[in-house]
Order: C-alpha cells, then structure tokens, then sequence
C-alpha cells in the first residue's frame, strides 16, 4: 500500500493550476514548509503572498484579493485559521461571500506530542456552522487532487482540512468525486461505518476485521462534511445502527452532523466516535488514536459494543 | 463637484443619516456626521467608481472599516445614484438589505463590515491584487480611532508597508471619543501619528471636518512605495449642536425636536429620500 500526504498533493495539483490560471493565489502565514508550498512560492513568486504569522490579516487579504477579481487559497495550520481567524472566515469571506479558499493543514492532532495549543478538533463544528462555507475532510491524496481542481474551478467560499503525515492510498489514481456526494467503500447489511479525513483507511480495515468475525458493515467515506451527503446517511441508516467515526471532538464534527439528520428526519441507533471533551492525551498522530480507540482495533470493538448493547 | 458643493451635500448626506437613524430608532449618530465630510470627498469627487457598473473592474476600492457609521455611508452610495434614494427609507426594516452595518447585498458595497478591525486588511488585499494585475486603481480604507485597539489593524499596517502599497489610502475618523469615553481614557493611542510612521506608513493629518482640506490632500502628491495614512481630525456628531463632542451620542436616537434642530443647523430642508 503506497503512502502519499494530502498537503503534498493540494501543493502539486494547486502549482500546476496555477501556472495555467494567473488569477490562482496561494498566502501562507510562514507556512510555506509546513504546507509545502516552498516550489510554488519559487516558480510562481507573483502568485504568492506570505503573510508572516498573522491568520486574521491573511483572510482578511485574501478576501481582498478575491475583491481584486483573483482566486486565493490561503493554507495554514487548521488550528489557527478554524480559531484564530473565525471571525475573518465568518465575516469577510462567507458572510460576504467571496471567493477565498482556507486550506487547514496538519488538521485533528497531526501535532499530535504538541499539545492542543495545536490541536484542531473543533475546526469541522466551527467551521459547518458558518453559513455558505462549504467544508471538506478528505481522506486520500487522489481524492484531495480532485478536491483542489474542483475548488480551483469553484466560486463558492470552502474550508478543506487535511492532516500532516502521509496517509494510506484509498482510491486508484484518476478516481473521481461529486461535491455532496459520499464514497460507499463497502457493502453491508449488519452496520455502517460513516467516517471522514485519516479515519476513513482505518474504518475500511475495521470492516475487513469484522468481516473475518462475519459481521458485515457498509463504510462510506463522508468527505464532504457540508454540503452533507443525507442520502448516504438514510441509506447507512437501513442497516439499523450507524457508528461515526472522526478525527474531532464528539461534539458539533461529522457525527454530530449526522445525529442532526437522523435525529429529525430517520431516527436510527448511533454512536459518536471521536475525541472525548478532555484534555487530550499526547503522542504521535497514530498513538493518540490507538488511545482514544479510533484505529481499526477502537473502531471494531466500538461498532461490536454497539451491535450489542 | 466644487468644495462649495461639496460641503451642502455633506449637509444634506448629514440630514438623510440622522433621519434614516431617527425613524428607524436605531443607529450610530456620532459617528455618522464625524465621517460624512470624507464619505462625500470621496464618492463626490475623488473615487473613480461607476453606479451604473458597481463589479467594474478598474473601479476604486473603499471599505467602510468603522462599519457602524453605515448611515452617511448607504445614503452617500445613494446620493451617488448606486441605488434609489427611496430605498435609505427602509434603513434597518425588516427584510430590508441597508442593515446597520454595510451589507455588500447593497451596491457599491464591497464586503461587509461591522466588526472592527477587518477593513484594513481586505484593503491591503485588494490594494496588493491591483500591484500584481498591474491595474491602476487605488484602495481606500476609513476607520475608527477606537477601532485602532484591534490587533488585526496593526498586522495589516505591517503587511501594507511590506509590500510597499502606495496605492492604499488608510484614514482614521480620529474623532477621540468612543462608546465609553475619550479614546486615551479607554485605551490610549497618542503618538498616533509616530505608530504609523513607526510602521513605515507616509502619515498626514488634516481637520477631517474641512472639505477643502481634505480634497487637497486627496488630489495632492504624495509618497512612493509606502501606503498613506490620513489622521482626520473631526468632531464626532459634527453638526448636530446637541450631539457634537458626546460620546454617549454615540448611537443615541434624536428625537422629533432634535431632527428639526439639526436640519435648521444643517441649513437643509429635511432628508432628501423623502
């Protein structure tokens, strides 16, 4: 299984659009290293705008930028552009609808040792709940590749997160995807597994787990957290029980996303998969998960907890 | 428009303000008739702007940064003929898009505003946007002297002097009172003038209240490669006598005697969208 990171292939994809399309501005807040956005600034230095570390100015700019006609994408820490600069994502960008596209890199706890000063759980609740953002969790490098030329190609104001390290390929090279429209990566009638960004590989080796124990559970990949794929939920719903799983706090992310339509309009057995409202333990990206039971082991016994209560 | 001309309007963008904020009962008064002498230089006879074509894109850029002070604002987008005068009637009614604080539904607008600190660097951003296409319009930004506590002012004043924006035109409504009080009282900013020099910004600082003033400075030279900041000296609540130097004017209502007193010392007949 080859290993890819999503900063990595919005960096590559974004530089060769860019190159085509003048109007295509990236800012970075001295992020370029951490999104990997140094051959772009190189090649394309008057497409480029560097910020220094100062998250409300850099929205604030690109949505002046967007003003000037021009299509930018600032990228940075999830964490300081969700918190830091809500205000100018609220204001500046949705609720006056420009044009400007907020790449969070090293979202969840990708920082993981860090600490939460570094931490982005709450970035997909703070984020959904701003009206005309569209806001995306992607789950594979092929999947952010096609993510980046539809947002090239967009109008509408979005915030995407991806993580830090490299992650498990998902899906073939070219594979294509529908904005409000999920992935169902397997079939079954026992259970569903709706999960989104880095926990998307480890749900799909959850249900290969479970399969060997002959429970058979349908995965679908929600990367597009808003617009929401509610036909996906209805259909996860049919199983009966419907177990979320997310790189966020158990509050406002994906499973709250999905508990507010169920809930009104389906109502089915859930559970919230995520990180508790603590302060987190530490480590690398892979231990925090394993601790707080979002690997592939976490997932399974969590959906057999489910099952059975 | 002669300097003249330009000081009835202002009188008369006054009038409309103070009647939109005094029918609806709800709006910044204070701020409104500081600001009125700079709104009606710049949409009367210094910003090259097109009513009929408001997305055109050679147009001049201004952000209402000090967003309350929408009133003299819609009504001298209006006035201007970006939409129907008859329209600053439905000021704060419900449904109506000339909301309390500029709402980019409206046009002529450019984004909206309301929190503080943000016009400033939306303006450096279009500023730099128009260095990079290689157009040639400029950007205007005014904000309040209050507002100058927001710590996203000064990252913009530290981006704009970076990428050496002479095409950006920052103005401060330095009237010195704020909703609390005296601006040094609340938070102190003086020496103004040396933070922005200190910022590497071309300072200048004029009686924002005189029209002949400030046309000189809009229309005079100025610096290369680094952005301009105008420190408007103004009265907040100029022209109302009732309402001049008081802070708690701030977004105090007139009443019916106090609308007729201010049209009297306006020397206007009443709003113009009546």
């Amino acid at each position: 299984m080859s290993m890819s990171t999503l900063r990595g292939a919005f960096t590559q994809r974004i530089l060769e659009l860019a190159k085509e399309d003048k109007s295509i501005f990236t800012l970075a807040t001295d992020s370029r290293g951490s999104v990997t956005l140094g051959d772009y600034a190189k090649q394309l230095p008057e497409q480029f705008v560097e910020c220094g570390i100062a998250e409300q100015d850099a929205v604030g700019i690109a949505a002046g930028l967007a003003d000037a006609g021009l299509r930018p994408f600032v990228c940075g820490p999830a964490c300081f552009f969700s918190m830091r600069s809500a205000e100018q994502v609220k204001v500046d960008v949705a609720y006056s609808h420009m044009n400007v596209k907020i790449i969070g890199v090293s979202g969840g706890v990708s920082y993981g040792a860090l600490g939460s000063t570094h931490h982005s759980t709450q970035d997909i609740a703070l984020m959904r709940a701003i009206p005309s953002l569209e806001v995306f969790l992607p789950s594979d490098a092929v999947q952010m590749r096609c993510l980046t030329d539809y947002l090239a190609a967009s109008n509408e104001p979005a915030f995407v997160r991806v993580g830090r390290g490299a992650v498990e390929d998902i899906y073939a090279p070219g594979t294509s995807f529908t904005v409000g429209k999920a992935v169902k990566l397997a079939e079954g009638k026992d259970a569903a597994i709706i999960a989104a960004g880095e926990t998307v590989c480890r749900a799909l080796k959850a249900a290969q787990m479970l399969k060997n124990e002959s429970i058979n559970v349908s995965v679908y990949d929600m990367f597009t957290i808003k617009p929401l794929d509610c036909e996906a939920i209805s259909e996860a719903a049919e199983t009966g029980f419907v177990l979320t799983v997310e790189e966020h706090s158990i509050y406002g992310g994906l499973g709250g996303a999905v508990a507010e339509y169920l809930s009104q309009n389906k109502p089915t057995r859930m559970k919230i998969l995520g990180l508790p409202d603590e302060k987190y333990y530490t480590g690398t990206s892979n231990e925090v998960f394993a601790h707080y039971g979002l690997d592939e082991n976490g997932i399974a016994r969590a959906l057999k907890a489910g099952l059975n209560a | 428009m002669t300097v003249n001309e330009l000081k009835q309007t202002a009188n008369q963008i006054r009038a409309d303000a103070v009647t939109m904020i005094h029918d609806a009962a709800t709006g910044h008064t204070g701020g409104a008739m500081s600001a009125a002498d700079i709104l009606t230089a710049l949409y009367c006879r210094i910003l090259n702007v097109y009513p009929d074509d408001p997305k055109n894109p050679d147009r001049d850029r201004f952000f209402l940064s000090k967003g309350h002070s929408c009133e003299g604002y819609y009504a001298v987008l209006a006035h201007r003929g970006f939409f129907d005068k008859k329209e600053l009637a439905t000021f704060s009614r419900a449904g109506s898009r000339i909301i309390g604080h500029p709402n980019n539904q409206v046009p002529g607008v450019e984004v909206c505003t309301g929190a503080l600190g943000h016009g400033l660097p939306v303006a450096v951003g279009a500023a730099l946007g128009a260095k990079r296409t290689g157009k040639g319009y400029r950007v205007y930004c005014l904000m309040g002297d209050g507002e100058q506590a927001e710590g996203s002012v000064w990252e913009a004043a530290m981006a704009g002097a970076n990428y050496r924006l002479d095409n950006l035109f920052a103005m401060v409504d330095r009237n010195g009172l704020q909703i609390s009080g005296s601006t040094e009282d609340v938070m102190a900013l003086e020496d103004f003038k040396a933070k922005w020099q200190a910022f590497g910004w071309d300072v200048c600082e004029v009686d924002g209240n005189d029209m002949e003033a400030l046309v000189n400075y809009f229309e005079g030279e100025h610096a290369k490669d680094k952005p301009h900041m105008l420190i408007a000296h103004t009265i907040k609540g100029k022209g109302l006598p009732f309402a001049e130097n008081k802070a708690e004017w701030h977004h105090k209502v007139p009443s019916d005697e106090q609308l007729t007193e201010a049209y009297r010392a306006l020397d206007v007949k009443g709003a113009s969208f009546k």
